[in-house]
């Protein structure tokens, strides 16, 4: 999947397979963008977060290459999560969520598998371990998933999902969100996230956003009403953007196979 | 003044909360109907010839196996090649055992320069309820030379190495992964 610059790789090694010959090594990650692995106020992280520092090193071909998905493993309905249940259109507000998927460095990411899963409008998971009272709406299975096109962008169709308790405070409750599992060109960009709603009045009470030590960056979880992608008598919108780690890829940094 | 800098910052992170196999693995769990198959539930190199079976699980703080994790995997073929359309495999576990198992070909040596191999390895990403950010790290094989690996080579407590190395078990290799506290895996920055 070569990049608009076609350049290859800056470090030592240029046999990279053809397929993947615009690969360059991953920026570092700044883990100040990102949660805290320990967080006590979401319970379940103190027994699941590494107490040991993680090994640093800069990437390899490993993290470099990832898997690549083609639109032709897409059906025509999995990015409708309206209707790709049953057929059936489900119950709640109809909305679009869309966006751009590109890199630090602003390049588009395309062919970028995005895969989403969300709460029915009343705010239940279609899930054996969903034991909250809002009903299951029959008609609503809760996943999607699309390929960005060639200028990295998305689109699904949805209902908005409902606000729900969980058990972790006596009186938690997660805002109104979606979950987003993004693949980039490579395995070191992996990222699993979730993405809110502008103007929910539980987004600063949520103990699960709040692993976010700096509420600047937990912002850009946030989407926007997006007036102008909104679907006149059909669909609101919401504009949701994602960036992937940057790579380097640099003219000069070019060379001949074998110098 | 000097001009700005413009790079941009990564997404952050979020959990991938109880209900990842929902979005990832829907006909896991019974959510049927909407895609044909779970991605990534295949045998990450369905023709070749050389196969190996892989089986852990993961393990939390206090010893307990998760129950509701996704583990995910990409790793060269057998002649050390990455290729796009194979290598990939994803695998909840096991909703009463916690356990995973993948049958795989033992990938090959990559190369880390012109001059310098990996040793044979798998990487690993790990998302589950609990995990804000999803871990990286790597199985390497017990059985192969794994001296001079670059990345094994890093790891300045020697005694953490073999928590990267799978160990052989009768037919299969076993390869428990600790989140924490005795024994805890070597988590990537990579
Ligand atoms: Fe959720």
């Amino acid at each position: 999947m070569p990049d608009e610059t076609g350049t290859r790789i800056t470090r030592g090694y240029t046999g990279y397979p053809e397929t993947h010959a615009a690969m360059g090594s991953l920026y570092q990650r700044d883990f100040g963008q990102h949660p805290l692995p320990y967080s006590p106020g979401y319970k379940t992280t103190v027994a699941r977060s590494p107490s040991l520092p993680l090994l640093s090193m800069p990437s390899t071909i490993t993290e470099e290459t990832g898997p690549v998905f083609g639109h032709e493993m897409l059906a025509d309905l999995d990015n409708d999560l309206t209707c790709n249940f049953t057929g059936r259109p489900a119950i709640g507000e109809r909305i679009i969520v869309h966006g751009r998927v590109t890199d630090q460095e602003r390049r588009p990411q395309r062919g970028v598998l995005i895969e989403v899963w969300q709460a029915n409008a009343g705010g239940r998971y279609r899930h054996r371990k969903d034991g909250y009272l809002a009903p299951l709406d029959p008609d609503f299975g809760g996943c999607g998933r699309c390929i960005t096109d060639d200028e990295g962008r998305y689109e699904f169709h949805t209902i908005k999902p409902g606000a729900y308790p969980w058990p972790n405070g006596t009186n938690d409750w997660r805002p109104a969100h979606i979950h987003f599992s993004i693949f980039g060109t490579g395995f070191g960009q992996r990222l699993i996230t979730q993405m809110y709603f502008e103007g929910d009045p539980l987004i600063p009470r949520c103990p699960i956003i709040a692993t976010i030590p700096d509420p600047k960056v937990a912002e850009r979880l946030v989407a926007p009403l997006d007036m102008a992608m909104a679907m006149p008598m059909d669909s609101l919108a919401y504009r949701f953007d994602i960036v992937l780690r940057g790579r380097r890829q640099t003219t000069f940094e070019n060379r001949m196979e074998g110098l | 003044m000097v001009q700005k800098l413009e790079t941009f910052h990564e997404t952050p992170s979020q959990t991938a909360g109880p209900y990842v196999h929902i979005g990832c693995t829907p006909n896991f769990i019974g959510v049927e109907g909407i895609y044909s198959a779970d991605l990534g539930a295949a045998d990450p190199f369905p023709d070749a010839g050389d196969t190996i079976t892989l089986v852990g699980r993961v393990i939390d703080g206090t010893g307990t196996p998760l129950r509701d994790c996704m583990v995910e995997f990409w790793q060269a073929d057998g002649g050390g090649r990455y290729r796009p359309g194979q290598g990939f495999a994803r695998r909840p576990a096991d909703a009463e055992t916690g356990e995973w198992r993948l049958v795989t070909v033992k990938p090959g040596r990559v190369p880390f320069s012109d001059k310098v191999m990996q040793a044979p390895h798998i990487a690993v990403w790990i998302a589950a309820r609990g995990i804000n950010l999803g871990l990286h790290t790597r199985i390497y094989f017990e059985d192969e030379d794994n001296d001079g690996d670059p990345l094994l080579g890093r790891i300045e407590l020697r005694h953490r190495v073999p928590t990267l190395v799978a160990r052989r078990d009768g037919g299969v290799y076993r390869h428990d992964i600790v989140l924490k506290g005795e024994g805890e895996t070597v988590f990537l920055d990579i």
